[in-house]
């Protein structure tokens, strides 16, 4: 059986920036595998603008932010599987994956990271009644299916949850001639970048209306039409608010999830707030020598953190491999008050290398509030915020030598102070 | 006449109440920061919008190139450009920012490749 130092299970933004990092720290033997025909991940059907600012300090498109990233790994000697899926990993870190050319194959790794994005949420996750008609798709196959494959999927096109890939579709199908009829948000608020509210939907008129849900959908063999109503405080659709609107499309940008079905069978624990893997502050899950980064760990808005959080990422998996990490007790990382989740759940302090980048979201939209970061009833740390919303991750850098006399750590935030 | 905007600048998404004159701002009110003024300055004067796109591809893997304006265009201009790019058919192989349309709908703007893309071998 084939030995690696690391197999890399997916070859999109945070994949490849991971593999740099790694190679940069002196691995030279790293398996990269990629599903799709090529490198890029979801960045090559985001066509838009507003990529990587902060890491090549001008707006890319997204298929440009790949190729930049792209060229960076085909500096290094990375073997690169194209075309292939991983379809199993065991405890003892044996990676099966499948291709045309090499059938079913077995490898052997020291080490493992989970580099393999999200996925959307569909259909029959929020359980919308109604007909099981043809075209109701997610936001991210109709983009897919436009923009690498040229192929619109509607001509009158309605839009289920306000989360950026549909405003950005909205706009996208628009262009490309297609009427959008709306876009409807359970939440009293948007999800989106208020960028994209203004740019997406208001340049071209498109009305959002928000606490509203679609609560039926019709049409045989196609969609033709569906039903929406207004939603009460708890979510709840209101009797007789309903209203329909004609449409051969309907497409639903209702959040992502992170994919981590191929953990499923291994004993590794989990953090129900992220729907993803707990990791330490090297990105490493409780089992030994397993890493994830990028969106499989969390739900990112803007690839520029994938990128830096694989890096990081990236580092620790070369300091595992070259030295292996001191085995230590755990502080634990808590969400608390209005904070969705946190990331890293875990922290080392003896392993811990330079500060520690924490990413969070809170649960709702808040104003003039106070972050406040505990050890205990210890406050380590307060930041004033003019404004936190669950739509914009929030990242906190925390020094080493404050963490270090930290027990567990509870992130929250205290409203109208 | 006063016009209601989102100040987009920055993530506290201020309501903005613009005063205008003809076309002219008079006063911006409700805004954080004078970055605000900027952006209602610009947004009223001569908004602008980069367009990016695909283009039907030839002789390459995948059948659409994703395309970009290298530079942002005046909004009411988008609609032209969109027009013009809907024609364009291009052979691989491409490099990124490579001219695709020159002086795009007579806005002095160039659409270029956002990738490049290779010829089947």
């Amino acid at each position: 059986m084939r030995k690696v130092d690391c197999v890399i299970v997916g070859g999109g933004s945070a994949g490849m920036s991971c593999a740099v990092a790694i190679a940069r720290f002196g691995i030279k033997d790293i398996l990269m595998i990629e599903r799709e025909k090529e490198l890029g991940g979801i960045l090559n059907q985001c066509i838009h603008h507003g990529f990587g600012l902060h890491i090549y300090k001008k707006e890319c498109t997204g298929p440009e932010f790949a190729q930049l990233l792209i060229e960076s790994v085909k500096k290094y000697h990375i073997d690169i599987k194209l075309d292939t899926t991983v379809i199993n990993i065991t405890e003892g870190k044996k990676v099966t994956y499948v291709n045309e050319d090499e059938g079913v194959v077995e490898v052997q790794a020291k080490a493992i990271v989970m580099a393999c994005g999200c996925m959307e949420r569909s259909r029959g996750m929020i359980s919308i009644p109604g007909d099981r008609c043809g075209n109701v798709l997610t936001a991210g196959t109709a983009q897919r299916y436009l923009n690498i494959d040229g192929y619109m999927c509607g001509k009158r096109v309605f839009i289920l949850g306000s989360g950026d890939i549909g405003l950005i579709m909205a706009r996208r199908m628009t262009l490309e001639g297609a009427k959008v009829l709306g876009v409807a948000e359970i939440m009293p608020y948007s999800n989106g970048l208020s960028r994209n509210i203004v740019q997406c939907l208001e340049d071209f008129n498109i009305p959002l209306y928000l606490n509203t849900t679609v609560t039926r959908i019709i049409g045989h063999p196609r969609l033709e039409r569906i039903e929406l109503s207004s939603v009460d405080e708890n979510l709840r659709p209101i009797k007789d608010s309903e209203w329909s609107v004609a449409v051969d499309c309907l497409l639903l940008s209702i959040g992502l999830l992170p994919d981590t079905s191929l953990l499923n069978k291994l004993n590794v624990e989990r953090d129900p707030q992220t729907r993803s893997v707990a990791v330490n502050e090297a990105f490493e899950m409780s089992l030994s020598g397993f890493f994830a980064c990028g969106n499989v760990l969390q739900v990112h808005d803007l690839v520029d953190d994938v990128y830096l959080e694989a890096e990081v990422c990236g580092r620790e998996v070369a300091r595992y491999l070259h030295d292996g990490f001191v085995d230590e007790e755990m502080v634990h990382v808590c969400a608390g008050e209005n904070v969705a989740h946190v990331v890293p759940q875990r922290l080392r302090k003896e392993n811990m290398q330079d500060d520690c980048r924490f990413s969070f979201r809170v649960k709702k939209p808040m104003r003039d509030c106070i972050l406040r970061i505990r050890s205990g009833e210890n406050i380590l740390r307060e930041v004033k915020k003019r404004v936190m919303l669950p739509a914009e991750m929030e990242k906190l850098d925390l020094e080493k030598s404050m963490l270090m006399g930290a027990k567990d750590l509870v992130f929250e935030v205290k409203e109208d102070v | 006449m006063i016009k209601e905007m989102v100040c987009i600048v920055c993530p506290m998404s201020c309501r903005m109440q613009v005063e205008m004159d003809k076309k002219k701002v008079v006063s911006v009110s409700h805004n954080g920061c004078v970055r605000g003024v900027k952006y209602a300055n610009e947004e009223m004067s001569n908004p602008t919008r980069m367009v990016t796109s695909t283009v039907v591809l030839k002789n390459a893997a995948l059948t659409r190139l994703p395309v970009m304006t290298a530079s942002p265009v005046p909004k009411r201009k988008v609609a032209d450009v969109m027009k013009q790019i809907n024609k364009v058919k291009v052979k691989a192989p491409v490099k990124m920012y490579d001219v695709i349309i020159e002086n795009v709908a007579r806005t002095g703007v160039n659409v270029v490749a956002s990738r490049s893309m290779d010829a089947i071998k």
